[in-house]
């Protein structure tokens, strides 16, 4: 009696751990629950554009979706990579590996998104890529579980770079943020120059974070480029912008393109130095109804307008919980497979397609920053002057080295 | 001198604490994060490096990134690029680090006290630019995805728990190397050129010639610990060469217990910690550091192996002596 219940104990011992094996792998939903981890730049010089407004966006996401996704429950994580490749690195190994984060979202800084990437492919989880600028993500970096969802410094030359070319500026000077970014959206923006019939004078690379540009602008000036074309972001945008209006830049009939300027940046700067600049973006909140509504939500939490990364974090969730919902699984190589699968339709997108290299095609747009008096209060800066389909957008002039396409 | 100085009481419960203290770094992985207790370990053979010359010789060097770091990248990119293996890509930076530390160490003992320090730190700020300016480093982006590759071409390193324990074994040399050359006769002269500069010249000994390997050797020994992290994170970064890493390792240093041998190890332990757990709280970070180490200077001095110790070893006295963090008095006539 006694030695049949002990086998059985025993017997028991044995078997539970094979049952939960078998539980686990029928449920498909690794440690019972869904991990998002939005990673950005919580204070420094892309706060504004990332930041804790990505954090709300991602919030307004899981709490949309339910709060849960096939009965399990969705959590959310936020941590700062300070612009710091090696910070990022380590918090994502550890968030994959120990922590049990699922995808990470937003990653701003391209150099750290680079890092990320890295991980993301060798432990094959997923990343939802919104802040991070870098062609070179769904270039030569490409990863089979990665989505680089609201633009790119491909889309950025192929909009503001061919609209100021087709506009006459056809000399251009680059200032030039240094590192990953900044070197990916001047090669892009070269390209596309040189491909229009311009040609590039010359170049100047600008530490991250810089805060005086004056001998650089004076370089610029020096150059006699008809363009100053300012491969930066953020808090390096602003003063560049501001400095240059300082030097007379602007006035002595240099024009200055800022290559990447989100809403955020305007807001800063005031109409007064930023009217006339052409910028790409890929969201504006005053667009339609639904880019309005969705809009007035964030504003509420956030008392700002959102950006487009931000709302590129937002529909990014969005589109991944939707797609563990359909797959069962929050295994990221299928569920990225599902989402390549799935046209995007939100708020902010259009029959958007990814690509096969992760890359999510959508419309982009060319805005022009309305003059003072046209403005009827604050973040009402951008007036519409031309729509380039997703196809136009995000074409690569020299064709794509990632593996994944070139298989 | 120090409590674990040579002759100290109780040899015994020292070797004792030894074993334990090895038992539980075995046994770590399995209850804490290993890639954490890679960077606390590599973090702690930098401080054991820095303190060799800060706690031993009395130079307060405010440079040493500039081989932790310059190490990292030699290692990240003869193994990425070069396609060396991992044990020669180490090798390289611990060379590449001796190197460097001898043309520094040359240079920046002539001086001593506050001069020494400046003199190092503004090496370290060459370095830095230069890293930050040749292409081979990456600039802002560094050296990414550095492969883990196979150690002595047998060992997988790609395995967390096998690239651990390679770790702990290379911490252990390490901190193996600083104890033997504590405990050698060239320890003690160190020791008595801190003591009394000039009484060790006219005992007849050639000063400069044990700063500079004492100096020598700390900095093959940052750079060791530099090559390390560059494996563990498969990434060598402007961050490593920063002078704030500098600072880092002086604040490790000074809150485990300057001249004390493990504390150096607690002191990274602490601070590794603290940034791991508190990263949510992002620039409060510093911010907590700098409260902490504010409190440690004003109330154990010491730091935090230089007030236990005495317990823990039996003796309830600590030596007389000079305070371990006062700077070494200044020679004019040098």
């Amino acid at each position: 009696m006694k030695l049949a219940a002990l086998a059985g104990f025993a017997a028991a011992l044995t078997i539970a751990p094979a049952l939960m094996i078998a539980g686990a792998a029928h449920a498909q939903i690794s440690g019972d629950v869904v991990k998002i981890g939005v990673m950005n730049d919580m204070s420094g010089l892309y706060a504004d554009i990332t930041g804790p407004g990505s954090a709300e966006a991602a919030r307004m996401a899981i709490a949309d979706f339910g709060g849960t996704v096939n009965g399990k429950k969705i959590e959310l994580v936020t941590a700062d990579h300070q612009n710091k490749p090696d910070v990022g690195g380590a918090i994502a190994r550890q968030w994959y590996d120990n922590d049990g984060v699922d995808a990470i979202v937003d990653v701003p800084t391209s150099s750290v998104a680079l890092a990320v990437q890295d991980l993301a492919r060798t432990k094959q989880k997923a990343f939802l890529i919104s802040g991070a600028a870098s062609s070179d993500l769904t270039g030569k970096a490409c990863g089979p579980t990665s989505v680089h969802w609201t633009y790119d410094t491909v889309a950025l030359a192929n909009g503001t770079g061919s609209a100021v070319v087709k506009a006459g500026g056809d000399s251009w000077f680059f200032i030039t943020a240094d590192y990953a970014f900044g070197h990916a959206l001047e090669r892009d923006t070269a390209t596309v120059v040189k491909a229009s019939g311009g040609k590039v004078l010359g170049q100047v690379r600008v530490p991250l974070n810089t805060p005086d540009f004056s001998s650089y602008l004076l370089q610029a000036q020096a150059s006699k480029a008809k363009i100053i074309g300012l491969a930066n972001a953020g808090g390096d945008t602003i003063n560049s912008i501001k400095q240059a209006a300082e030097f007379g830049i602007v006035a002595g009939g240099q024009k200055l393109a800022g290559l990447l300027v989100f809403i955020t940046d305007v807001h800063s700067l005031g109409l007064k130095t930023a009217n006339g600049l052409q910028l790409t973006e890929a969201f504006y909140w005053d667009q339609n109804d639904a880019s309005r509504a969705w809009s007035k939500r964030f504003f509420e939490k956030m008392n700002r307008q959102p950006s487009m990364v931000q709302a590129g974090v937002y529909g990014a969730i969005t589109h991944y919980l939707n797609a563990i919902k359909a797959t069962g699984s929050d295994d990221a190589v299928a569920v990225v497979k599902k989402m390549k699968e799935t046209p995007v339709n939100d708020f902010m997108t259009q029959n958007g397609k990814i690509r096969e290299d992760g890359r999510l095609v959508r419309d982009m747009y060319l805005f022009e920053v309305k003059k003072p008096e046209e403005s009827k209060g604050p973040f009402d800066y951008y007036k519409q002057v031309g729509t380039i389909p997703g196809e136009e957008a995000f074409k690569r002039p020299a064709g794509n080295e990632c593996p994944l396409v070139k298989g | 001198m120090r409590t674990s100085g040579p002759g100290a009481t109780g040899t015994a419960p020292f070797w004792l604490w030894t074993a334990g203290l090895i038992l539980l770094a075995l046994a770590a992985p399995y209850f804490f994060y290993p890639i954490f207790l890679m960077k606390a370990l590599c973090m702690a053979l930098f401080a054991c490096a820095f303190n060799l010359l800060v706690g031993y010789v009395g130079l307060l060097s405010f440079g040493h990134a500039a081989f932790f770091g310059t190490a990292s990248y030699i290692t990240a990119h003869t193994v990425k690029v070069w396609g060396l293996p991992t044990e020669l890509g180490i090798l390289a930076g611990v060379a590449v680090a001796a190197a460097l530390g001898t043309v520094f160490g040359y240079l920046a003992i002539r001086r001593q006290g506050i001069y020494f320090a400046m003199v190092t730190l503004a090496f370290a700020q060459m370095v830095f630019f230069f890293c930050l300016q040749v292409p081979f480093t990456g600039g802002e982006d560094g050296i990414q995805a550095v492969p883990r590759g196979w150690l002595f071409g047998l060992i997988d390193l790609n395995d967390t728990l096998v690239m651990y324990y390679v770790v702990l074994a290379v911490f252990l040399f390490g901190f193996g190397v600083i104890v033997r050359t504590i405990y050698s006769p060239f320890g003690q002269v160190l020791t008595a050129i801190r003591e009394n500069e000039p009484r060790a010249i006219s005992l007849g000994y050639r000063v400069d010639h044990y700063k500079l390997l004492a100096f020598i050797l700390s900095a093959a020994l940052s750079g060791l610990a530099g090559s390390t992290k560059a494996i563990v994170f498969q990434f060598a970064s402007l961050t490593d060469v920063n002078w704030t890493m500098s600072g880092e390792v002086v604040l490790m240093t000074l809150l485990g217990g300057i001249g004390t041998i493990l504390g150096p190890v607690v002191g990274a332990f602490v601070i590794v910690t603290m940034e791991n757990y508190l990263a949510q709280t992002g620039s409060w970070v510093t911010i907590i550091q700098g409260v902490i180490f504010v409190i440690c200077v004003l109330t154990f001095r010491r730091g935090i192996v230089g007030v236990i110790a005495p317990y823990v070893t039996g003796r309830q006295h600590p030596p007389a002596g000079p305070e371990p963090a006062r700077p070494v008095p200044e020679v004019a006539a040098r």
